[in-house]
């Protein structure tokens, strides 16, 4: 426990975090993690944001130290997309019992990593922690270190049980085992100037294979994507990367700054959501390669990709234009999404009524008012109850959020699209910003609306 | 029968279980004004919910006490105190429920006495609060409701002076449908009889459209009507699983009870017809005479189908039972049995090697067979077998509909007749459009019929890409 409670507290204080740097010294040693308030709290623990981060590293078996509640009520509902191995599709957990509550669970742990050495002959098992098997005193660490040394094969300790915090410390303790037991650990055949890492994108619905044919066409190769639809030897790999992008606001910012500081990797914070954000990724790819040694000539042809993909946005997106121009958008997500969306968004038209900042630092709701102007209605924490009752009076047109309000939408008989993790649609890259046109069109000009808000016969006038 | 049959494994290998405190979370789902809670870390509350999402496709009251590492050592009574106080304040539910999970339970908190304190300093919390044990490294689902209900029933169930003539109380198990709710109360209604349920999903997650939104569930069995249980002249249990709470109920209020083990086929729906018909006292109305009348044709034209099939299963107790019940009564051999917890159902199953397991042990023991069943995640494995798949139990969450599927009584049978008789019709007529029905009979096909009619290199990478997309 005492080193998960130091890696806890030096992830909240991590100095890269822009949050962290508008804070007093005071505020920073509280940590980043608000309280989690009894009774009114919403969101997954530390070990669902572990998982998220790291099930994405497809070849790997993913094995869930506790009891049956933390896999067997989560696993299979991640929508990060595998090129190859199938693996990490498959739940592992030791399912513990009482008798191992009372007499510890680390005899079962050990067993359950050798059988799935012997059934599946993975790679690697990352082995994660949770709230029970924490609390019982199972040392994870030692069990790791020993299994590895019994087997020869890399026993990754994924320690971030439940109860230490929230999803975001769950993805940075993650990204903390990672940079401790596996980044760095293998050499890649071959090395160029042009390979880079993408930190903090877990390829879901395999909306990462939007960005990266272009990438290709620059030359540019993607060592290892931390962690969508990677291979663990990959991320062993790392470390030889010329530069980096972060993506996902702050989620695996401790994994960008530590390769910068450990391996001289410089990264910057980017996202592929939006036609100028793209663009601006792919221009500051080309540029940190540059400075790193690449051939300038990177920078000459990134322009002409961007410039050819742009205007082909532009084109796709022009029919809508008409169709979208002044319909109301309600943009209820959790922290720092891309506002280069908005921007698109309202580019061709469409209006943004009102945009939840929860989560957002003062620096995002600069932006918001540059972006959305002075007048932005910015929702601080609006209840599921206000939500309906907007959507109800059609102060809106589409409701964008995440599955956790998709409800209070449809029963408000408004149209709602998805944008967080669950959702089906790819919207990432340049093709992702014309599919989540597309949808929103689809979304409001489907022929439903008109009647599933018809009044019942006997709700009719005349008729009782 | 041990826990993962002949060779016991450290390691479960996509689970088929789901846990004990989310099975009573889904009880008290089926409570009107209802606010379940999770005493546990947040996580617990999180996945419960997107579980129960994803299935019902409807917005789920689901709350936490957000115990983290400090509080949990110190003792969960003043998270306990703030989440009730929370929830008081931001949704006045009309009854909360609140379920342990291992967390809590391994650090032993007494939460009894917990919540005993907690009322006693706040008046203001004045609605019924149930709590129930229910720590997630012991059984099942289906535990975590039979608990969570002998719990409710325990709390608010009170003796009656005057019994209602025509009120009866119905007690169904977990597997139970909203669908297979609505069809029950209608049925005795047609018997005259006002069925009072406890829980009753059909109320709160049957997917309507409420006149305005609630932070709580959304209808379900009513305080008032779980403190009049004891007025009605029967009771009727669902599933094997409620017989501890039927009995509870019994105790407490003297109402007898019948336990149906299950309603789907002919012989159990007989079962219930000539019951309800006794007690009513009204013979059974003609439109059911008929509903019998179709299933038996259903049974008759379907039998060549269902015949000689072999079928995997894979389960909780009580869903597994009336299925694997039903099934051989239609011809077929259930291959493979694989349930969650224990059940004295069990070892009167006439499955070899029927176990509680997971996933992996169902799809090696189902190698071979014309029908997968069970739930959403089994269909990795019906891909990789490339045998055909049947959704039943939860989560359902890549189909439509889980929550109306109805199985029960003689119409409902006659429908499962219909849809199970499809799927193995569907996979012989493959055989035909392949011409490979010619070859049936002789060489390997004959012996592995799963594998005839799609040839095997390129369909089975055809499922695999199929998988990926889903």
């Amino acid at each position: 426990m005492d080193s998960l409670a130091s890696t806890v507290q030096q992830v909240m204080v991590e100095p890269a975090c822009a949050k962290n740097q508008a804070k007093t010294d005071k505020q920073r040693k509280k940590g980043c993690t608000q309280a989690l308030k009894p009774g009114a709290a919403a969101g997954g623990c530390a070990f669902d944001g572990a998982k998220i981060a790291l099930q994405p590293i497809t070849d790997v078996a993913h094995l869930v130290h506790g009891p049956i509640s933390c896999e067997g009520n989560s696993w299979d509902n991640r929508g990060a997309r595998s090129s190859g191995p199938l693996l990490y599709r498959t739940g592992f957990t030791t399912d513990i019992t009482e008798n191992d509550v009372v007499f510890g669970g680390e005899k079962r742990l050990f067993k359950a990593v050798k059988e799935i050495l012997d059934k599946y002959d993975p790679p690697a098992v990352f082995v994660y922690q949770t709230c029970v098997t924490a609390l019982i005193g199972d040392d994870i660490e030692a069990l790791c270190k020993a299994a590895s040394a019994k087997f020869a094969k890399p026993i990754i300790p994924i320690n971030a049980p439940g109860f230490v915090g929230s999803k975001n410390l769950g993805n940075k303790l993650a990204g903390e085992a990672l940079l401790e037991y596996v980044i760095g650990t293998e050499e890649p055949e071959t090395t160029t100037p042009y390979d880079i890492n993408i930190i903090g994108e877990y390829n879901l619905v395999g909306e990462f294979w939007q960005v990266k044919p272009l990438l290709t066409e620059l030359g540019i190769r993607v060592l290892s994507c931390i962690s969508g639809d990677a291979r663990y030897h990959e991320i062993a790999c790392s470390h030889r990367a010329r530069a980096a992008m972060m993506v996902c606001s702050k989620a695996m910012i401790n994994v960008a700054r530590k390769m910068e500081e450990r391996y001289g990797i410089p990264f910057f914070e980017g996202s592929f959501y939006g036609s100028s954000d793209m663009s601006d990724a792919l221009r500051q790819i080309a540029r940190l390669l540059v400075e790193r040694g690449a051939p300038p000539g990177l920078t000459d042809r990134t322009e002409a990709v961007i410039a050819r993909e742009e205007a082909r946005v532009a084109a796709r997106l022009e029919p809508y234009r008409a169709r979208l121009q002044g319909k109301r958008v309600l943009l209820i997500t959790g922290g720092v999404k891309s506002w280069s969306v908005v921007a698109a968004l309202q580019e061709i038209g469409i209006e943004i009524v009102g945009t939840s900042v929860k989560k957002s630092t003062k620096e995002d709701k600069d932006r918001i008012k540059k972006i959305m102007g002075e007048e932005a209605h910015m929702i601080e924490d609006m209840s599921p109850r206000e939500m309906y009752r907007m959507l109800a009076d059609a102060r809106a047109d589409i409701m964008l959020s995440g599955g956790r309000s998709q409800f209070v939408a449809l029963k408000a008989k408004v149209p709602w699209l998805d944008i967080n993790q669950e959702r089906h649609h790819a919207y990432a890259g340049y093709e992702g910003m014309v599919a989540l046109v597309q949808e929103i069109d689809k979304a409001i000009y489907n022929p439903v609306w008109g009647q599933v808000r018809r009044p019942a016969p006997w709700d009719r006038e005349g008729m009782s | 029968m041990n826990r993962s049959g002949s060779v016991a494994k450290a390691c479960t290998v996509n689970p088929l279980k789901l846990s004990q405190p989310l099975g009573a979370a889904l009880a008290f789902l089926g409570i009107d004004g209802c606010m379940p809670v999770l005493h546990g870390s947040q996580g617990c509350t999180a996945f419960g919910l997107v579980l129960l999402v994803r299935h019902f496709r409807e917005a789920i009251p689901l709350q936490t006490t957000a115990m983290n590492e400090v509080t949990t050592i110190l003792g969960g009574g003043d998270n306990l105190e703030q989440a009730l106080l929370n929830i008081h304040q931001r949704t006045q539910p009309a009854f909360i429920g609140i379920a342990s999970t291992g967390l809590t339970e391994t650090k032993g908190d007494d939460v009894a006495g917990d919540l005993h304190r907690i009322k006693a300093s706040h008046p203001e919390l004045d609605m019924p609060i149930v709590y129930v044990s229910t720590p997630d490294y012991q059984g099942a689902l289906q535990d975590g409701w039979a608990k969570a209900v002998t719990a409710i029933v325990e709390s608010l169930a009170e003796p009656a002076t005057a019994p209602i003539k025509d009120q009866v109380n119905l007690l169904p198990g977990s597997h139970v449908t909203p669908g297979d709710i609505i069809e029950l109360c209608a049925i005795m209604a047609d018997f005259g009889l006002t069925a009072v349920v406890v829980p009753d999903l059909s109320g709160s997650l049957d997917g309507h459209i409420p006149t305005d939104f609630s932070p709580t569930t959304i209808g379900g069995s009513t305080v008032a009507g779980m403190r009049g249980l004891g007025a009605s002249v029967a009771t009727i249990a669902i599933g094997e699983q409620m017989r501890a709470p039927a009995a509870a109920l019994e105790a407490k209020t003297g109402v007898p009870v019948t336990l149906f083990d299950t309603l789907t086929g002919l012989e159990p729906a007989d079962r219930l017809f000539a019951f309800l018909s006794q007690l009513s006292g009204r013979p059974v109305p003609t439109q059911y005479r008929r509903q019998r009348s179709q299933l038996v044709d259903a049974m008759l034209d379907a039998h060549f189908f269902f015949g000689g099939q072999r079928v995997a299963i894979g389960a909780e107790p009580d869903l597994l039972w009336t299925l694997s019940g039903w099934l051989i009564g239609m011809g077929c051999e259930i291959a493979a049995a694989v349930t969650t917890t224990k059940s004295p159902l069990m070892a009167r199953l006439s499955v070899p090697d029927a176990r509680i397991g997971d996933l992996e042990d169902l799809e090696a023991m189902a190698a071979g067979c014309d029908l997968l069943i069970t739930h959403s995640h089994g269909r990795q494995a019906a891909a990789r077998l490339n045998i055909p798949f049947l959704r039943m139990g939860l989560p359902v969450f890549d189909r439509l509909g889980a929550a109306h599927r109805v199985i029960v009584g003689y119409r409902g049978t006659r429908d499962l007749v219909f849809e199970v008789g499809n799927l193995f019709l569907a996979n012989a007529h493959e055989l035909y459009a392949d011409g490979d029905l010619a070859h049936a009979g002789d060489e390997t096909h004959g012996t592995q019929p799963c594998e005839c009619g799609t040839p095997s290199g390129p369909a089975t990478q055809d499922t695999i890409s199929i998988t990926e997309v889903l």
